[in-house]
């Protein structure tokens, strides 16, 4: 298995997903004689995981089981340890498209963070692009350089730890694409701009203020950008639900059932009569919202770099 | 960008170092950087390729041909000129039809301009633009440059001087945008195609809005190397987003329903030839059979039109089958009328082409004609086989889903050929067949995580002291339905009501709802 290419059955040295059933997973380290608790009991690596296939279930000790996922940066995503606020697939993903990264992309980073990004990035520039990626941070640098050396996709990427904004990524006139997540994008607009080939590239920014952006965008125009464009997305998850509504009673018109005032023969919401001797109800499936949903999360502003 | 990423040779052990750092066997140091300087593949307009012609937000794919003449928001011009210069470069169309790139302009000094500070005294009586619609053909035809009418149109308003900063900029900006007409060239890319798509003919792609692609792609962790399952009813935009994000690496069956494969958006992309060698397709008619085991290439008529992907027949032409039957909207603006228009030309000349050709060859022999014909069914006979056979394997990476079907059917005997522990996702531009296959997937199991979801996307203007989200904005994208497969249990009964145990809500909060709810 590896980040970067599926594989399958389970190995040593893997990160694999342990998933005990709704929204509820962790990842873990593969090892010969390790153990790992769940609620469900405990699962020896040795016997239960190690040459068993991804996808399959594994019984714990205490008789409930429990599915052994493979990983995929979303996977990693939604459970990896959080060292900085991260971001998430919703984002990842346009991210990805509108910086135009496919196999063979060269793509500079900064900050690294929690290397949620990164390893999303990795994943799709893999198996002849590389990422370039910039911390301040020296243990979250050093964090991030043992993770990707765990996760095999040492080879596809390169950890600085600098000030992008003194010092740059290190590189230059070498990038398809340059994302920055840092406080003062502006500050870093120059060096993005050289980092980027000669002939041009795409440039992203996540700020979560509107300040920011403002900022952003005036450096991005004055160092001679282009297609400069902003947006945010959101993500909204609908609950599947068989939604039972009662019938009210609206007074004693007709002693039978077939209430005249409501017409019950109305199939348009795939409907469902339940017959019931007082009140009858309708079922329907519905997409329910959920309570809460994630209301902002950052501004992406987007922009090329070109010769004009 | 090659194949082979940065470096131009192996290292001495023989293997092809991924990434740009050298040989992480034999440790051989890479070469120095090779910058992909102006000479580099990919980096110039060559003819023969194809490109997209881009004016402030509008988009239009086109193959550079010489002596082809373009119709592209409301000029006419040849491509010639544009051929040798790098991608990214702006034009000018000069009165001859003609590419000129646009040189580098001086703006104009900002002397402290006049102007005023709110609009209680300008009365919009349409009067105060002294030029008239004939005073500004004159211009025009006298080759008078964008920039220069802008000006001539500030200078004869009457009111300009009295509008605030603001309304100056925003009418030099409206003024720009209708007279100084450049044309930018730049690569295709799902980013460009998609949102091409969705603003021009969105009904070709079911109203696939270009983020909820965005996230499909991701969901669907489509990468080098995988063997994806993709069917889909969106022009073949799909199937060119998935394969650019495949680089050519690993392999796709498209399956097709009647008809054949679509592809006309795929052939926008430009890919390389080598793209399509592990680009198979195969039949929908025929996945029952496969999954039955009584599917045989003998069961094929010879001369099966289905086996023949519209490629070839519809010549890149837009001019397609609607994409939803049950749409009675048409999407039709000027844009779509004279694009068709452009089509119908290219299609005459490209048929004239071909007549003379067919002329030829009749009059070479009728025999190698015949033979021609044989070896390519014969080549078409052995791909659909060899698409059984990775099908039949059962160990797909993926499946993507994106059409006018209804999901649930094409979901339920699809999943069959992916492997235990893969991602799939649906979408539809409806909600309601996606809340169906959600139950049938649960009544069937061997499938956890499912999501059902949409994305909400907001353009913004962020100007100094004017930042705010733009006045339109798009009612809907279209939903998603995502899940991963999991090994199904011998005992399948048991592992689809465990698992609908696992995935569904805890019981106490069930209850609360439906109390809600009643």
């Amino acid at each position: 298995m590896s980040f970067v290419e599926y594989g399958d059955t389970i190995q040593e040295g893997d990160t694999a997903i342990v998933f005990l059933g709704h929204e509820s997973m962790f990842p873990v380290k593969v090892q010969h004689g390790s153990k790992t608790q769940t609620k469900y009991g405990v699962i020896r690596h040795s016997t239960d995981l190690i040459g068993k296939k991804y996808g399959s279930k594994v019984t714990c000790s205490k008789g409930g089981w429990v599915v052994i996922l493979h990983p995929t940066p979303e996977l990693w995503t939604m459970n990896l340890p959080h060292r900085t606020q991260i971001l998430y697939s919703t984002d990842i993903s346009l991210i990805t498209m509108m910086l135009e990264l496919k196999p063979g992309s060269i793509v500079c980073e900064s900050g690294t963070g929690s290397g949620s990004l990164s390893h999303a990035i990795i994943r799709t520039v893999a198996p002849t692009g590389h990422l370039y990626t910039v911390e301040f941070h020296q243990q979250r640098a050093e964090k991030a350089v043992e993770e990707f050396r765990e996760h095999k996709v040492e080879h596809l990427v390169t950890v600085k730890n600098q000030d992008v904004c003194k010092n740059g990524f290190g590189v230059s006139n070498v990038a398809d694409a340059v994302f920055l997540d840092i406080p003062s994008p502006w500050e870093a607009i120059g060096h993005a701009k050289s980092a980027l080939k000669v002939e041009g590239g795409r440039f992203c920014s996540f700020s979560p203020c509107i300040e920011q952006v403002q900022r952003t965008c005036l450096a991005l125009e004055e160092h001679g950008f282009t297609e400069i464009n902003t947006l945010e997305i959101l993500l909204r998850v609908y609950n599947v639900r068989t939604i039972s509504l009662q019938i009210p009673d609206l007074g004693k018109a007709a002693e039978d059932n077939s209430n005249p005032g409501f017409d019950s023969s109305n199939q348009a919401n795939q409907g469902v009569l339940c017959g019931s001797q007082q009140q009858g109800t309708i079922q329907f499936k519905s997409g329910v919202p959920l309570r809460e949903m994630v209301g902002h999360t950052g501004y992406l502003t987007f922009a090329t770099k070109s010769l004009l | 960008m090659g194949a082979r990423g940065r470096l131009s040779a192996p290292a001495q052990c023989g293997r092809w170092p991924e990434g740009a750092r050298g040989c992480t066997r034999c440790l051989q140091p890479a070469a120095v950087r090779v910058m992909e300087g102006s000479t580099g593949p990919g980096v110039r307009i060559r003819e023969g390729d194809c490109a997209v012609l881009k004016r402030d937000e509008v988009f239009k794919a086109v193959p550079i041909l010489k002596r082809r003449k373009v119709i592209f928001e409301k000029q006419w011009f040849y491509l010639d000129n544009a051929i040798g210069h790098i991608y990214g470069t702006t034009f000018e169309v000069t009165s001859g039809g003609s590419l000129q790139p646009k040189k580098e302009m001086e703006e104009p000094t900002t002397e402290t301009k006049e102007a005023g500070t709110d609009n209680r005294n300008i009365v919009d009586d349409g009067k105060s633009q002294k030029l008239t619609h004939d005073d500004i053909k004159a211009l025009k035809d006298k080759g008078i440059k964008g920039q220069e009418i802008v000006q001539q149109l500030i200078e004869n308003s009457t009111t300009f001087r009295d509008k605030t900063e603001f309304a100056q900029d925003k009418y030099i900006k409206k003024k720009k945008k209708k007279y100084e007409a450049v044309i930018t060239i730049v690569k295709p890319s799902t980013r460009i195609l998609s949102t091409m798509y969705y603003a021009r003919e969105p009904g070709k792609i079911n109203h696939l809005r270009y983020d909820t692609l965005a996230q499909m792609l991701t969901l669907g962790n489509i990468r080098a190397g995988n063997k994806m399952i993709v069917m889909e009813t969106c022009a073949g935009l799909v199937l060119g987003a998935v394969m650019e994000r495949m680089g050519g690496y690993g392999s796709i069956i498209q399956m097709y329903p009647q008809g054949g494969p679509v592809r006309a958006a795929t052939s926008s992309f430009g890919f390389p030839a080598s793209f399509f060698n592990s680009l198979y397709e195969f039949p929908l008619s025929k996945v029952d059979s496969l999954l039955s085991g009584t599917f045989s290439i003998e069961t094929l008529p010879s001369e099966s039109e289905d086996n023949i992907p519209a490629e070839e027949e519809s010549n890149g032409s837009l001019d397609e089958k609607p994409a939803s039957i049950q749409e009675t909207e048409e999407e039709s603006t000027t844009e779509a009328a004279m694009e068709s228009n452009q089509t119908e030309e290219q299609e005459t000349m490209d048929l004239a082409a071909e007549d003379t050709e067919n002329k030829e060859s009749k009059e070479k022999g009728n025999k190698e004609n015949i033979r021609e014909k044989q070896r390519k069914q014969q080549e078409r006979r052995k791909k659909l086989a060899e698409a059984a056979a990775l099908l039949k394997e059962k160990n797909a990476d993926g499946l993507i889903v994106a059409g006018r079907f209804h999901p649930t059917p094409l979901l339920l005997s699809l999943l069959e050929f992916v492997a235990p522990s893969r991602p799939f996702v649906v979408y539809c531009q409806y909600k309601e067949p996606l809340l169906e296959c959600y139950t049938k997937l649960r009544e069937k199991g061997g499938v956890i995580n499912l999501k059902l979801s949409e994305t909400w996307l907001r353009n913004y203007q962020v100007l100094p002291d004017r930042s705010h989200p733009k006045l339109t904005m798009s009612g809907g994208g279209g939903y998603l339905l995502s899940g991963i497969t999991v090994a199904m249990d011998k005992g399948k009964s048991d592992a689809g009501s465990l698992e609908a145990e696992k995935t569904e809500e805890p019981t106490s909060k069930k209850r609360k709802l439906e109390e809600l709810h009643s």
